[in-house]
């Protein structure tokens, strides 16, 4: 206890550093690196924050940015006077709440259910093939849909046998079933992943706890009800809040690959939307607009949800 | 006497419980492994069976008619021999050199001393919540002439918040006295840096390594919204969205595949392809992951 104390006092100490001749020379190798390390920075992270200002004109690109004419606000009007940019927010929305509820649930399930698995050669292998999804990418994933959904998959082939339907279903083709694919394939691709977490806080939990609920007659539901979930609520909550500041950046890639035609009114998310006015369109400005109401309502969702975490008496996320 | 006859009943009661639960728990993992190996395998399956054949459907976890040709039809496409290269290529180069400049972020920002520690801390912290979005990140990267270009794998990636972070939190837990014993013997930073934190820091290596090289692996968006021009820098991933959405448009009418001379179809080329893609992953990951498992728990720790 003393020990770490005198720690902390000597690394505070030691933050004070003065800036003198003396620390420079000394630290010259490490402010060489910085300064190199901060131009990069500034050019490929901090630059393209200029580039907002386009939504505020009437960009041309011949033009530039220095020379061409400012317009205020009228591309977020004509924004919103979009039909389909209110629906396009709709599905982001919509899409990013599902998925999060959907495989926060089931990563939580998963991670509880093997844990109770006692043969440790068993749960080794079934948490292997468990990250396997992972680390294929959404190309790969939504190939894969395409032939279980198919006609002919695998899908279809069952509920036919079960006598659940008489002809195959297009699912692609019907508005009503792009959701529910796009949450499962997120909780088929990252439910063993986010599983790790809660399985490393798991086995953070005091084995004695077990053991008086044993004594107490506790069966393993019981355990699980009072030990472990009380044992995992703060990772629950961190996590929780940690995504919701990243809802709206819950599509695109799944979405641009499995969407088509007929299912546009719902596959359509905001980042589509950017796409297709700004690189496909040309119309920089717009896209630049949407791009910029969606990382205003981002930064607002992680101030929202920082705040959250520091009343409930959690680590604050940043 | 009562109470332990209660107490008879309940730990009856408990247990028949808890083989009900182990009876659910067991279908449920068996569920869980089937729904996620099944799609895989059955993607293997097709790719070794004939195309035509493979239209009619029924092919479950083994190849009906049994053939290499959708793979030797892979290896004869120069696009995606292409594109092969430069994932190859792009994974290599784009992981040493993000493995190379996080570290050093990470070890200039775990130095106690360093006198703009907490300001270049936060200077990337705050990339992780604003960017500029794809439009000013794109017309940045046409103005620096990294469209139509190799170098835009590599270099916009070179630096990532979350990876340096990971680096750092492990950094800063090694003991400090190494450090100082070095600086005594006059070592400098570099020395420091080489010689004594990098061989500690091997596992976070590792981690940021895997990290970074599924990603540059996995990833189609870049090259197909800086390079769509370009098909000398096409990549795997890109190739193979171009596959799936050739398989898409035609759709798997049997009209249309009358067209298709021989017998491989777009949608058994793909099977090969993907599993061509998947293949050296797979491959790899299982043995990684101690690795990954670290970095994990490592990233949840942020400041």
């Amino acid at each position: 206890m003393s020990g770490k104390r005198k720690k902390t006092k000597q690394v505070e100490t030691e933050m004070k550093v003065k800036i003198t001749w003396k620390e420079i020379k000394r630290q010259k190798v490490l402010l060489f690196w910085s300064a190199i390390i901060v131009i990069y920075g500034f050019i490929f992270y901090y630059l393209p924050l200029g580039g907002w200002i386009m939504a505020f004109q009437d960009y041309k690109p011949a033009k530039g940015l220095l020379h061409s004419e400012f317009i205020g606000f009228d591309k977020f009007i004509q924004l919103f006077s979009d039909e389909t940019f209110i629906r396009v927010i709709r599905n982001t929305l919509a899409m990013g709440v599902i998925n999060l509820v959907i495989t926060f649930v089931m990563a939580i399930l998963f991670a509880i259910l093997l844990n109770e698995i006692r043969q440790r050669r068993t749960k080794k292998v079934i948490q292997t093939i468990s990250y396997l999804p992972h680390f294929l990418s959404w190309i790969i994933v939504t190939g894969i849909l395409h032939d279980a959904l198919s006609g002919t998959g695998i899908i279809n082939e069952v509920l036919r046998n079960l006598h659940l339907i008489d002809h195959s279903i297009d699912f692609f083709a019907h508005p009503s079933y792009f959701w529910p694919i796009v949450a499962f394939a997120n909780v088929w691709k990252e439910t063993g992943w986010n599983a790790i977490i809660y399985l490393s806080a798991i086995t953070a939990i005091d084995p004695s706890l077990y053991e008086a609920a044993s004594i107490d007659g506790a069966g393993r539901m019981a355990k699980i009800m009072h030990v472990t979930l009380p044992g995992i609520k703060s990772t629950i909550i961190i996590l929780l809040l940690m995504n919701v500041g990243n809802v709206l950046n819950a599509g695109f890639e799944i979405q641009y690959l499995l969407g088509n035609g007929l299912v546009k009114s719902v596959s359509e998310t905001i980042d589509i939307y950017v796409l297709k006015w700004g690189i496909s369109q040309g119309d920089y400005a717009m896209g630049t607009a949407a791009g910029i109401f969606k990382s205003v309502v981002s930064i607002v969702l992680i101030v929202i949800a920082n705040q959250v975490a520091k009343r409930s008496g959690e680590e604050r996320l940043y | 006497m009562e109470s332990t006859e209660n107490e008879k009943k309940r730990r009856k009661k408990s247990s028949k419980a808890d083989v009900a639960f182990t009876v659910f728990n067991s279908i449920f993992m068996v569920l869980f492994v089937i729904v996620t190996l099944y799609p895989v395998l059955n993607t293997l399956a097709i790719s070794l069976n004939d195309g035509t054949d493979a239209l009619r459907g029924g092919i479950h976890l083994l190849p009906r008619k049994f053939t290499w040709k959708n793979y030797t039809t892979v290896l004869e496409k120069n696009n995606l021999i292409t594109g092969a290269v430069i994932t190859v290529a792009r994974t290599v180069i784009g992981t040493l050199t993000a493995l190379v400049t996080n570290a050093i972020l990470a070890f200039i920002v775990s130095r106690p001393r360093f006198m703009f520690r907490k300001q270049l801390s936060l200077f990337w912290v705050i990339t992780m919540y604003v960017n500029g979005g794809l439009i000013p990140t794109f017309i940045l990267f046409k103005g620096l002439g990294l469209t139509n270009s190799f170098w835009v794998y590599i270099i916009p990636g070179m630096i990532s918040a979350f990876n340096m972070l990971v680096i750092r939190t492990y950094m800063n837990g090694l003991p400090d006295s190494l450090v100082e014993s070095a600086q005594l013997d006059g070592a400098g930073y570099t020395t420091i840096f080489i010689k004594i934190i990098s061989p500690l820091c091997k596992p976070v290596y590792a981690t940021v390594a895997l990290f970074v090289a599924v990603g540059q692996w996995n990833s189609w968006f870049d090259a197909m919204l800086y390079n769509r021009m370009s098909n000398e820098y096409t990549t795997l991933q890109y190739e193979l969205m171009k596959l799936l959405s050739a398989v898409t448009n035609i759709g798997s009418t049997a009209e249309t595949m009358k067209n298709t001379a021989g017998a491989v179809t777009p949608a058994s080329v793909r099977a090969a392809a993907t599993i061509i893609t998947m293949l050296p992953i797979i491959c790899i990951y299982p043995f990684l992951q101690k690795y990954f498992v670290t970095g994990l728990t490592l990233g949840g720790v942020k400041e």
